[in-house]
């Protein structure tokens, strides 16, 4: 039988260690893309447990939304990454510094 | 009890790939081992019965966003060296970043008040109950309003993606027909005379 904590804290621990991911590889743009994804994963599994927990259908639907939401952004990010690969040869991210930020 | 064990088996998995996706050198193989981690939560979301969800997940994730996400890896040309600089030293800040997060969210999650809160349920549902109609009874009655909204993001997605890939072809020579039709006669041809060659 599951019980929800065991859940609970397999996100929890997916959760961080997509932010240690994106500490340890704050060069290249392709994985921090991946550990946004690990980290929008753990929230739609929490968002699931919850659902099923509590037994109410609507967790579900907000999981739905954010499967949306996030192809869309990653779609988004791949494109603006390949048009900066085009333009700067590379994406390392400490050599995008053209506004000094 | 079985359940227990397919449970803890495929959060196993997903851990170790997850760690995997964040640690290897090259970026292909972080994409594959992000696909073992979707396939292992999808599972995961099986044992959860959100079944339809769990199949969106195999279908969306691993067929469209990370086949996407390959296809840019390996379409860019990319010098692996300077990227992995600085790993080690700030490993030690990430794991004791994620640590301090894991303990910190550990202490609030297996305090035991969800578990009270919210008992195991399992087999209320029965084998007959469908999860797809469910899930599609809240979404056009209720998340209509929002469902729609998920539409029209994705149409600006589609279209910021291909409006941000497109590139304006330059070296190419099209004719301009507005140049065209004012042209005369007299502007492009030129009769010379000139004597004949003698052989």
């Amino acid at each position: 039988m599951l019980i929800l904590s065991d859940v609970l804290i397999l996100a929890a621990v997916l959760f961080c260690i997509s932010v240690a991911g994106i500490f340890i590889n704050r060069k290249n743009v392709i994985i921090l893309l991946m550990c946004i994804e690990l980290m929008l994963l753990s929230v739609n599994l929490n968002f699931i447990a919850f659902a099923h927990f509590l037994g109410d259908i609507a967790g579900q639907v907000f999981v739905f939304f954010i499967l949306t939401v996030a192809a869309a952004e990653s779609a988004i990010g791949l494109a603006i990454l390949v048009v900066v690969f085009r333009n700067r040869s590379t994406i390392n991210v400490s050599d995008l510094d053209t506004m000094r930020g | 009890m079985i359940v227990q064990a397919i449970f803890y088996f495929f959060a196993a998995v997903l851990v170790l790939s997850a760690a995997l996706v964040i640690t290897v050198r090259n970026p292909v193989h972080a994409a594959l081992f992000l696909v073992l981690a979707f396939f292992s939560s999808a599972a995961i979301w099986l044992l959860l019965e959100a079944e339809f969800l769990a199949i969106a997940l195999v279908l969306v994730y691993v067929g469209a966003v990370m086949v996407l996400f390959l296809f840019v890896v390996m379409m860019l040309d990319i010098n692996l060296a300077p990227l992995r600089e600085g790993f080690a030293r700030y490993l030690p800040l990430g794991i004791a970043v994620a640590l301090l997060m894991a303990v910190a969210m550990g202490l609030v999650v297996a305090s035991g008040y969800f578990d009270a809160r919210f008992p195991p349920r399992a087999g209320e549902a029965g084998p007959a109950a469908s999860n797809t109609l469910e899930l599609g009874h809240a979404m056009y009655t209720d998340f209509l309003y929002p469902f729609e909204i998920a539409g029209a993001i994705l149409l600006v997605a589609i279209i910021a993606a291909i409006a941000l890939t497109m590139r304006k072809p330059r070296t190419l020579k099209t004719p301009r027909p507005e140049k065209q039709i004012v042209a005369r006669r007299e502007e492009r041809v030129r009769l010379v005379k000139m004597e004949a060659e003698k052989r």
